[in-house]
């Protein structure tokens, strides 16, 4: 039998003590706290506050701008994965054939990832700026006059350009180094087996590189959905006005500009949810399918 | 008819090191070929030339009377069987099984009589809905030569295939692979650093060193008579016995001793006697070969290898258990025929 190694019984809980302090402070309490403030009609200035119910959850699902919010992140979502994803997986293929000069080409690949989400904002503005913004000279090139910041759809969709360029560094790295376990001799195998590069491609190599690109997915959901919030905020300068916003930062805007911390707070309950079950769909529906070596 | 030509083959790598330095070999229809030799020899790196996985940089290779120097290894109508197996892992028995044959379009009905047909050869039969990771190494061994089979294809190539097994199943499957192919009577190549498996297997022996081939010739040939000292060392366990020794007058000269020379030699050689054919006698017993200071004995059951050294150089003789163990001072037996003598440069059989 395994004896435990401790002289005193409470000696193992103070170790775990600041791991749970921390997880009790920063996650427990102010999730508790969220459910229970979503239930009151908050008075912004710290005096009272007025049991309504669930009107700040009806509230917050009934209005207008909440569905429009909810609707572009949730494009915003599938936009942003998918193509970071598709794009780093691109990437890893290529410089995975890349023979010589593949250090360089990895590292300047990588380089993104080092870019705080407020800078990759910061660089996105300038990209996308309506005077020198080379992306908009670009676009307007094929005639399409871009006004991020002034049109719902053209700040959206330089948001999820700026979103998913920082987020691809992350998935090629992933990509590559699944890529790179993949056996030499399993490829060997298969380019005699079968003469089309992209027929092995999409048969051998891609389904081998499942569990990645399944850990990748959920990474990447969870990446657009929250912590693309200060590249939102830094894009729209603070000021959303007629521009997209994702969830995430719509609760903010409603809880500290708007000061409705009750309806902010039933905004948030309900991402909570949203990200439980979507945690729970993709580990039971998703992992079923895919092939762990 | 022959089945593979590879003619001058030359592989450079782009750093510039020659892996493989102009070679020929021929493979004829059903003979099963083995390449051994040392790691770093070439050997693989010549297997791999033939099965499209290497460039060749020059000389040629042709297979059923076509070149296919830039053919695909998928076009090339090759079967190769990896030291790892190489299996899909995500993919069940049958489907690894099935994979080749579907790409070349193959109907689903054939495919199945086929994948069926090498299973129960391979007596895989019951595994074919298994994922490799569920299988023994054994297992995953005959899936990949299961794999080659149903590709019916002109030449078999074996990369080391017994090199993960354990001993008992190296044994077992070394058997079953040369029934096998002789069952199939499809012309292969073996690739394999081990001299047993090469004695055993093969038809004729490639002896590769250094990029470069050392002696081809059928097992009997390549022990009964050696091109150099690279191949009289490498063949043969315990390796061939070569001493240093002169020539002169018709006569080999070893320390003191003196035998008749079976070839016209003159200066220094290299004297070759394989264990099992230098006979040992106690005492004076009638022998007049070379002294020999035995200093260690060990039993292997059926024969016994007698340790000890020749003139001051280390010299291994083999014999029955049935003989005598000999005393510290015994003297060898022998015969002109069982001699081998090797350039004392270049190595080469005189």
């Amino acid at each position: 039998m395994h004896k435990a190694q401790f002289q005193s019984p409470l000696y193992p809980y103070l170790l775990l003590l600041p791991q749970m302090a921390i997880v009790a402070i920063f996650f427990l309490w102010p999730s508790a706290e969220a459910v229970r403030s979503s239930f009151f009609l908050q008075d912004p200035f710290f005096g009272n506050e007025t049991f309504v119910g669930i009107d700040n959850y009806t509230d917050a699902v009934t209005r207008s701008d909440y569905g429009r919010a909810a609707w572009f992140t949730f494009l915003f979502t599938v936009v942003v994965t998918f193509f970071s994803l598709g794009i780093a997986l691109l990437l890893a293929v290529a410089a995975d054939n890349v023979l010589r000069g593949q250090g360089p080409y990895k590292t300047l690949l990588m380089w993104v990832y080092a870019i705080a989400p407020p800078v990759a904002g910061l660089i996105g503005i300038m990209l996308f700026d309506q005077h020198i913004g080379p992306i908009v000279d670009f676009f307007a090139l094929f005639g399409w006059d871009m006004r991020v910041g002034v049109d719902y759809w053209d700040s959206g969709i330089a948001m999820m350009i700026v979103a998913t360029w920082k987020q691809i560094p992350v998935n090629f790295i992933f990509f590559l180094s699944g890529l790179q376990s993949i056996p030499k001799g399993v490829r060997e195998a298969a380019s005699i087996d079968n003469p089309s590069a992209s027929g092995r491609f999409w048969t051998i190599i891609f389904p081998l590189l499942a569990p990645t690109s399944f850990f990748l997915m959920i990474i990447n959901i969870t990446y657009a959905f929250f912590e693309t919030f200060g590249i939102v905020d830094v894009m729209l300068k603070g000021e959303p006005g007629n521009n997209p916003v994702t969830l995430v930062y719509k609760v903010f805007l409603d809880g500290f500009r708007g000061n409705d911390l009750g309806g902010s707070s039933a905004q948030s309950v309900i991402l909570m949810v949203f990200v439980l079950a979507l945690t729970i769909v993709q580990f039971r529906l998703i992992e079923r399918r895919v092939h762990y070596t | 008819m022959t089945t593979l030509e590879i003619k001058q083959a030359v592989k450079r790598y782009p750093n510039g090191a020659l892996a493989v330095k102009g070679v020929d070999v021929t493979v004829e229809d059903g003979e099963l070929v083995v390449f051994v030799g040392p790691s770093g020899c070439g050997k693989s790196t010549l297997l791999r030339m033939v099965a499209g996985l290497e460039s060749v940089t020059e000389g040629e290779i042709v297979l059923d009377g076509r070149l296919v120097n830039e053919v695909e290894p998928a076009n090339r109508n090759i079967a190769m069987v990896f030291q790892n197996y190489a299996l899909y892992p995500h993919m069940s028995v049958y489907k690894n099984l099935a994979y080749g044959l579907k790409n070349r379009g193959t109907p689903k009905a054939e495919i199945d009589a086929k994948v069926r047909e090498a299973a129960k050869l391979l007596q895989i039969g019951d595994f074919l809905e298994r994922k490799p990771s569920q299988l023994s190494g054994g297992q995953r061994q005959r899936v990949a030569m299961g794999r080659a089979i149903v590709r019916d294809p002109a030449i078999f190539l074996f990369d080391e295939p017994l090199s993960n097994l354990d001993a008992k199943l190296r044994n077992q499957m070394r058997l079953e692979i040369k029934r096998l192919q002789r069952r199939l009577g499809t012309a292969a190549i073996y690739v394999t650093h081990d001299q047993v498996e090469a004695m055993t297997l093969a038809d004729r022996i490639v002896v590769l060193n250094n990029g470069e081939i050392e002696q081809i010739g059928t097992p009997a040939q390549v022990y009964g008579a050696p091109a150099s000292t690279f191949v009289a060392s490498f063949i043969g366990a315990p390796p061939m016995n070569l001493l240093k020794a002169q020539t002169g007058d018709g006569a080999i000269v070893i320390g003191e001793s003196r035998i008749e020379a079976p070839v016209r030699a003159n200066g220094p050689v290299t004297l070759g006697i394989r264990p099992e054919r230098a006979h040992l006698a106690n005492g004076s017993g009638g022998a007049d070969g070379p002294p020999m200071k035995v200093d260690t004995v060990e039993e292997l059951g059926a024969v016994r290898l007698i340790h000890g050294s020749v003139g001051g150089q280390h010299f291994t003789a083999n014999q029955s258990a049935d003989e005598p163990i000999p005393g510290d001072q015994v003297r060898l037996r022998l015969q002109a025929d069982d001699l081998h003598l090797f350039d004392h440069g270049t190595g080469r059989r005189l």
